[in-house]
């Protein structure tokens, strides 16, 4: 199992290098200047030149990109161009606040879509499953930005039972286990929900339907097992591929959800995305799309251990 | 024994009036900001006005402020941490200040001349201790006049210019003075300074969340009486999507919101809210090219194509939530004065214009135009420049849109109309500050700033124009000196020189709790009026 992980982990080292590239290109080719967000629009070209020197713009772009690979080996990721804070400050507590948010809308999602999967797979082509079904695809299909604004509208603006937007009364900082910060998560998290919900629904149901119609199955009931037994052999089964799919699920909560995080002002990592796009501000957006691909890259490790622990077969292979 | 009780119940109504403030002291104002980000804290805000609104004029004072009292007229300057200024008769380069007497900072030191030349360096001098290169890069254009400065006493400090320039007043508005004292007890760290600034203004920040709110409470040892705050504390919070500030507002969470959304509005007045407006030095124009080749280089393609565009029938679009444009200066400004252009809606002589020039139903103009999708003070320039382009095409002028995303815009500005990045674009639609002499006039025409130099974008460049912006640098005497602007203003506006569309005029939708607001026709606001009803 050790050298299984092993493996796995020395495959990270190039997958890190290749998405440190690819983030530094992306944020390079795109059209604008990070100057932009801290000198007013009127500065001079003098004045425009020397901030450019000053923040080693004006070097080539190779040179810029060892420059800054150089001091992310050595843990320092740099400073935001535009408000001039620690890039590993803004990300780690930006992705902290992420990890909140993701962690409440998979809390909601994967017992809900495995529920529902479970029940649809089982009683496969019957009226219930064809209602989970339907509300599987119409999770996945409608757009959560928009379900985000028309929560906020039933829930914070009409009935006033929820707040539309922070992380709570002080701010995010000051984030406690209560309800009255726990109240401005209830509406980000469920619709950031919806989607995983209709897609681990979905797969559950695919992986039950098959895992029901094998032999083993038949057997096991020959031998005389409860349905409950049964269904148990067949959770164990279905197990490393789901776990595959809400890994990989728990990865986009954290990385996709930069329009949910903007409708709700919410203070996370997509939040912070977004602004470093529109202000040019290349050390955050490096720093950012850097740290959120290399969470994705290890919460795809992690499963992939996890379902090596679970089905032997696969460290096997 | 009768004067006992007499001097008793003096003392007590001294007492009770003293004790007023602090008693009617009212209430939390939250507000919810258009930026993604709090302001730059320690002195000189980033975030352009709104950061100027929100962090300078609050916790900070300059030298010379603007007057932010009252609403019905246009602001001008007012003192501030100087109570007199002149430039000296036999050597206009050379201005003396005098300083407001008795002036603290939030720290607790004192203000002075030493400080005034403190932060003048932190700002101009690279080789200062204090010299802080986010704030430089701030303000050091704003001042690009001064070439010295001293401390002649305690109270007194003398500056010297490049050559005589009497914008200075105007250009020394935009430094904001933090406190030496402060900087210094914080270990001369300017991000220490952030989280716990020091200014001698009339807010003083008490708690600071990057990106998510910064909290002020009243300085009550402001030397500005008037200014001292009504409120417990007033809540800033970035908000910059503008469905969530309408959401916020409308779901109780916020007090207050700038620039509400203008289809959101009906919404928010049928609910009791009320939207707040005034004129505001701010214009939406599209700046012509005058490189050669320009079509824009003939004054009566320019003045035809101002008489093209009906703006009363343009306000439906943004709500009826702007001014339409009489000239480049709004209507409202001191500045206006009486052009014999009328910048109305006349298709009838715009055609006539048209026609003169050469052009007609069958021999159309064809222009390029720079356009962004949004953009900060923008409005809603899609919707806006397509109007726009249906009116001109009924003065036979057929515009094609180059449309670029705000970030790209501001580069595609400072590189001006003959760079190859705007491929061949006639006109650039840019939104502008020009609530001073420099950024209203000067800036935009002068022979000296053609892009890329400066942010004449489009290399206008003109002899008269020129002299005018020379007198109005040597005009000294301030009443003689708006005279000298007004007179450009009647030249920008009788030589169309902009395509001259809308003025915005901030709005800003707030609970019927606020109370006591006055909106001046100024970036800046004044927020000490204001209590919060129960």
């Amino acid at each position: 199992m050790l050298s299984y992980f092993l493996r796995r982990l020395i495959l990270v080292l190039p997958v890190a290098f290749g998405v440190s590239v690819v983030c530094f290109a992306l944020v390079q080719i795109a059209p604008g200047d990070p100057l932009t967000a801290i000198m007013p629009v009127d500065a001079t070209a003098e004045q425009q030149a020397a901030m450019r020197a000053a923040y080693g713009l004006d070097k080539p772009v190779p040179v810029q990109y060892l420059i800054w690979i150089s001091n992310l080996l050595q843990g320092e990721m740099g400073r935001s161009i535009a408000s001039g804070r620690p890039v590993a400050d803004e990300v780690f507590g930006a992705v902290g606040n992420s990890l909140l948010l993701a962690a409440a809308a998979a809390v909601i999602a994967f017992p809900i879509g495995t529920f529902l999967g479970f029940l649809a797979g089982y009683f496969r082509d019957t009226l219930l499953d064809r209602a989970v079904t339907a509300l599987s695809i119409t999770g996945v299909s409608v757009p959560n930005y928009w379900l985000g604004i028309v929560l906020v509208i039933i829930f914070s603006v009409n009935l006033g039972w929820l707040p539309s937007m922070g992380a709570g009364p002080g701010g995010s900082q000051d984030w406690q286990w209560d309800w009255a910060h726990m109240r401005h998560l209830v509406l980000p998290a469920v619709t950031l929900a919806v989607v995983p919900i209709g897609i681990v629904a979905r797969t559950v149901r695919a992986l039950a339907g098959d895992i029901l119609s094998m032999d083993f199955v038949t057997a096991l009931y020959a031998k005389g097992l409860s349905r409950g037994d049964v269904l148990r052999h067949v959770a164990r089964n279905a197990a490393a591929t789901a776990l595959s799919v809400m890994g990989l699920q728990l990865g986009y909560l954290l990385g996709g959800s930069i329009l949910i995080e903007t409708v709700f002002n919410w203070p996370g990592s997509g939040f912070l995305l977004s602004n470093a796009i529109f202000q040019r501000d290349l050390p955050l957006l490096q720093g950012t799309i850097l740290v959120l691909a290399m969470f994705f890259v290890g919460m795809n490790l992690i499963v992939d251990v996890a379902q090596a622990a679970i089905d032997p077969r696969i460290k096997r292979s | 024994m009768l004067d006992l009780r007499k001097g008793i119940a003096a003392l007590a109504l001294s007492v009770a009036v003293l004790a007023a403030p602090a008693a009617m002291a009212q209430g939390t104002l939250r507000i919810g900001m258009t930026a993604a980000d709090i302001p730059l804290t320690t002195g000189q805000p980033d975030q352009g006005g709104e950061g100027l609104r929100f962090i300078g004029y609050t916790v900070y004072d300059a030298l010379i402020n603007w007057d932010l009292t009252q609403g019905d007229g246009p602001s001008g300057l007012v003192p501030g941490l100087a109570t007199a200024w002149e430039a000296d008769e036999a050597d206009r380069t050379r201005w003396t200040f005098t300083l407001r007497e008795g002036v603290t900072f939030h720290d607790g030191s004192p203000f002075n001349a030493e400080n005034v030349v403190w932060n003048l360096d932190k700002l101009l001098d690279e080789g200062a201790e204090q010299y802080d290169p986010r704030q430089s890069a701030q303000g050091k254009s704003r001042v690009p006049a001064i070439a010295s400065y001293r401390a002649v006493d305690d109270l007194t400090v003398e500056i010297i210019t490049h050559e005589p320039d009497a914008t200075l007043p105007y250009q020394l508005a935009w430094v904001m003075m933090s406190s030496k004292a402060n900087w210094e007890a914080l270990d001369k760290d300017w991000e220490q300074v952030a989280a716990k600034p020091s200014g001698t203004g009339p807010w003083m920040m008490t708690s600071f969340v990057p990106r998510e709110r910064a909290e002020l409470v009243p300085f009550a040892d402001y030397w500005d009486e008037t200014r001292i705050p009504k409120l417990d504390r007033l809540v800033l919070i970035p908000l910059p999507e503008s469905n969530a500030r309408s959401a916020a507002l409308m779901s109780g969470q916020v007090d207050w919101i700038e620039a509400p959304a203008p289809d959101t509005i009906p919404a928010m007045q049928g609910n009791g809210f009320e939207i707040t407006s005034n004129a505001l030095p701010h214009n939406w124009t599209w700046h012509l090219s005058r490189v050669e080749g320009s079509p824009w280089n003939d004054i009566r393609v320019r003045k035809a194509a101002n008489l093209a565009i009906d703006r009363e029938s343009m306000g439906a679009l943004l709500g009826g939530l702007m001014i339409p444009a009489k000239g480049f200066m709004p209507p409202e400004s001191q500045w206006f004065g009486e052009p014999t252009f009328d910048v109305t809606y006349d298709l009838e002589a715009a055609q006539a214009l048209m026609t003169e020039a050469g052009f007609g139903p069958d021999n159309r103009l064809s222009v390029k135009a720079l356009i962004s999708p949004s953009g900060s003070g923008q409005m809603l320039p899609l919707p806006m420049n397509e109007y726009i382009q249906q009116s001109l095409a009924q003065a036979w002028i057929d515009v094609e849109f180059m449309v670029v995303e705000w970030n790209q815009m501001i580069n595609l500005w400072r590189a001006g109309a003959a760079d190859p990045s705007v491929e061949g674009s006639q006109s650039i639609n840019f939104t502008y500050f020009i609530q001073d002499p420099f950024t209203g006039f000067i800036r935009h025409l002068d022979c000296d700033l053609v892009a890329p130099n400066g942010t004449n974008w489009g290399h206008y460049c003109d002899d008269d124009m020129q002299a005018l912006f020379e007198e109005i640098k040597t005009t000294f005497d301030a009443a003689e000196q708006d005279e000298v602007m007004r007179r450009t203003h009647e030249k920008f506006v009788d030589d169309a020189l902009f395509l001259m569309v809308t003025h915005d005029v901030a709005p800003r939708a707030m609970s019927p709790k606020v109370q006591g607001f006055v909106q001046p026709q100024n970036w800046y606001l004044n927020f000490s009026s204001i209590t919060m009803a129960d």
